[in-house]
């Protein structure tokens, strides 16, 4: 299969594991873009992730990044779809259908037994890029320092990495 | 075509994409959920609080992004499977673009000690910011102490044994709706069932 045929595979098939939100696949992402294709290294695919936490739109944009950096401009595009197209034809088809389902007992059960398993799984994603993006005291200290001001504060979290940005740049940029 | 229609039917197709171009290129650091609300709740009013809710009852429960599932299906009840395109094109082509415009400069100068330094830093507080939308999550819908023990065999199923999402999804998914299955003890324990109790 061409370089752009794998990218639409392995998007494609990402996309229907972020259940819950797109952190959800990042495991699955790092052992197929990383360990299998060697589209990218895991400091570079993390970089990519985090970078997209600042942009605007919805979280997982970045996909759009890893398409780019593995098949050029046409693999930045087929990426976009492959990663949006399954999940929306989806959303589609099960909206219109969900009057229908109102009456489903299943209906009730689907949701409250995905919902603890799609926290685990945004959870399983988030220690996959911890474990190479907490490298040290100063790294989990920006980590925990986040997490707190996140909890406390209604603020923007676009600020906060753009913040820590510049904390890292005074921590571990060269003097 | 769509079962319901808000009043407002008469929404253009590009009216559509214009707003979720919009939204998509303002909302910064995540939340495009509560972006969508603002602007189409509050300030279009092309649908009601309640369809809103509604709708992203629909789009947590199915795999997908909140933001672009939501996407679709306001949408749809806007304009059709045209209306749906629009609104998930138009929101996510800003961010489509920032990253590819990231990436090119990641590119050339990812590597110099300074961007790698702010990047070390980047990378630590998105941890931070995933952990906090999590426990937020976390606060909000977990309804029961047991709902840990499908959190935590999730977690170990994919940190500790390796086992792809895929398997963790389906085998601990199959698990949780059946735990929850209709007329068993955990769903009548349910909160929302105690009525028929």
């Amino acid at each position: 299969m061409s370089e752009i045929g794998w990218l639409v595979a392995v998007f494609g098939y990402l996309s229907l594991l972020t259940m819950g939100g797109g952190m959800a696949a990042f495991p699955e992402m790092k052992r197929l873009v990383v360990d299998v294709h060697q589209w990218l290294t895991m400091p570079q695919l993390m970089h990519l992730y985090s970078v997209g936490q600042m942009g605007p739109g919805p979280n997982m944009m970045m996909v759009v990044a890893v398409g780019k950096w593995a098949g050029g401009p046409l693999g930045a595009v087929a990426v976009a779809i492959a990663f949006f197209g399954p999940t929306a034809a989806l959303a589609l088809a099960v909206g219109r259908l969900w009057k229908r389902l109102e009456r489903w007992p299943w209906r009730a059960s689907i949701q409250k037994g995905l919902a603890p398993v799609s926290i685990g799984l945004l959870l399983a994603g988030c220690f996959t890029m911890a474990r190479s993006a907490i490298t040290g005291l100063e790294t989990a200290t920006i980590a925990f320092a986040v997490l707190m001001i996140l909890r406390r504060f209604q603020i923007n979290p676009a600020l906060l990495i753009l913040a820590s940005a510049i904390v890292g740049m005074l921590s571990f940029g060269p003097h | 075509m769509s079962a319901e229609r808000p009043a407002s039917a008469s929404i253009s197709i590009g009216a559509i994409f214009r707003e979720f171009l919009l939204i998509g290129a303002t909302s910064f650091g995540g939340g495009v959920v509560a972006y969508l609300r603002n602007g189409l709740v509050r300030k279009r009013a092309w649908l009601d609080d309640k369809q809103f809710v509604e709708l992203l009852a629909i789009s947590q429960s199915l795999p997908g992004l909140n933001a672009t599932n939501l996407a679709v299906l306001i949408g749809d009840r806007l304009g059709g499977m045209a209306g749906a395109l629009a609104a998930i094109t138009g929101m996510c082509l800003p961010g489509g673009v920032f990253m590819y415009v990231a990436a090119v400069a990641y590119g050339a100068h990812g590597e110099r000690p300074l961007a790698a330094a702010a990047l070390k830093g980047v990378a630590a507080a998105a941890v931070g910011l995933i952990l906090a939308t999590v426990s937020q999550l976390g606060r909000k819908s977990l309804a029961h102490s047991y709902d840990l023990v499908f959190v935590a065999v999730a977690v170990i199923g994919i940190n500790r044994l390796h086992q792809s999402v895929l398997t963790v999804l389906v085998v601990v998914g199959a698990a949780a709706i059946l735990w929850y299955r209709p007329g068993g003890r955990a769903a009548q324990a349910a909160p929302e069932e105690e009525a028929d109790e």
